[in-house]
C-alpha cells in the first residue's frame, strides 16, 4: 500500500460517510452541514489526481459559495423544517431498488472493463504549472466555449436576482 | 507500484463516482423538501466531476480536457443552483412551504 493509496481510500470513506449522513439527516440545516463535508472531500480527491486548480476551485465554488447559498436559501424558508421519518412505501421501496440495480450496472461494468494503463511519465501539464496550463488550455483551445460560459453566467445570475426579488403585484 | 503508473487504480475512483452518484439519485427520488433535492443533484454533478477529473489523469495518453470540462461543469452547476434557490424563495412567497408535494398545479 502507498502512500497516495491510503489517502485515497482515506477520502472516499469520508466522502462517502457524509454522504449517507446527508440522506438521514432529517433537519434541513444538518443536511447542508454535510453536503459542505462532500465537497470538501471532493477537492482533496482532486489534489490527489494532480488537478490542483480544479481543486481549489472546488473549495471556492462549492464549498464556499454554494453551500452559503443553500445556508442562505434555508434560512429565509422555513428553517424548522422537518424530513417526516423515513417509512418503506412503495415509492421508496421502487427508488431503492432502481438505484441498487444501477448501482450494480455500473459497478459491473467497471469491473468487465479492461482498463488502459496510464502511461505516467507523461506530463499533463506541459512543463508549466498546473494553473498555467490550464489558462493556455482555456484561453487558446477552449475559448469560445470559455465566452459562451461566461454569457450563461451572467444570463443565469440577472434570471435569479428577477425571480427572487418580490413583485408588487403579490402583496 | 511508483514507476509502473499512477497509484491509484481508476476502476476504485469510477467505483466511488458511480456509488457517489446512486445516492444522489436516491436523495432526489424520496426528499420532500425542495432544498434536499437541489443538494441532491449536486452530489451527482459532483459524482459526474470525479470522472471527468479521473479520465484526465488516469487514460493512456492523459490530458488537460478533462480538468477543463470539469471546470465548465461547476460553473453551470453554479447557475443552476442559483436559478433553482431562486425558484425556491418565489415559491415559498407565494405557498409558504418548500415541500414537492406542493407544487403540484400549473397555476394558483
Amino acid at each position: 500500500m502507498s502512500g497516495p493509496l491510503i489517502a485515497f481510500y482515506v477520502i472516499a470513506l469520508c466522502v462517502l460517510s457524509c454522504a449517507v449522513l446527508l440522506l438521514s439527516a432529517r433537519r434541513v440545516i444538518h443536511m447542508a452541514l454535510s453536503v459542505g463535508g462532500v465537497f470538501i472531500g471532493c477537492a482533496a480527491l482532486y489534489l490527489l489526481l494532480d488537478a490542483e486548480f480544479v481543486g481549489v476551485a472546488q473549495i471556492l465554488i462549492y464549498a464556499g459559495a454554494i453551500t452559503i447559498l443553500i445556508l442562505f436559501a434555508i434560512m429565509l424558508t422555513n428553517h424548522e423544517a422537518q424530513e417526516p421519518p423515513f417509512r418503506w412505501n412503495v415509492r421508496n421501496v421502487l427508488s431503492a431498488l432502481g438505484c441498487l440495480l444501477l448501482c450494480a450496472v455500473i459497478l459491473l461494468s467497471i469491473r468487465r472493463t479492461a482498463w488502459p494503463v496510464p502511461d505516467a511519465s507523461v506530463d499533463i501539464n506541459g512543463g508549466n504549472s498546473n494553473p498555467v496550463a490550464i489558462g493556455m488550455a482555456l484561453f487558446k483551445q477552449y475559448a469560445i466555449p470559455f465566452e459562451l460560459v461566461s454569457l450563461l453566467l451572467i444570463v443565469a445570475l440577472v434570471g435569479a436576482v428577477l425571480l427572487a426579488r418580490s413583485r408588487k403585484e403579490d402583496e | 507500484m511508483a514507476n509502473s503508473g499512477f497509484p491509484i487504480p481508476i476502476g476504485s475512483v469510477l467505483a466511488l463516482a458511480a456509488i457517489l452518484f446512486c445516492i444522489g439519485l436516491f436523495g432526489v427520488l424520496t426528499k420532500r423538501n425542495l432544498i434536499m433535492v437541489l443538494v441532491s443533484m449536486e452530489l451527482m454533478l459532483n459524482a459526474a466531476n470525479i470522472n471527468l477529473v479521473a479520465f484526465s489523469r488516469i487514460q493512456s495518453k492523459p490530458n488537460l480536457s478533462g480538468q477543463v470540462f470539469s471546470l465548465f461543469t461547476i460553473t453551470i452547476a453554479a447557475a443552476e443552483i442559483a436559478v433553482g434557490l431562486a425558484l425556491l424563495l418565489a415559491f415559498f412567497r407565494l405557498r409558504q412551504s418548500s415541500e414537492v408535494k406542493d407544487l403540484d398545479s400549473h397555476r394558483w
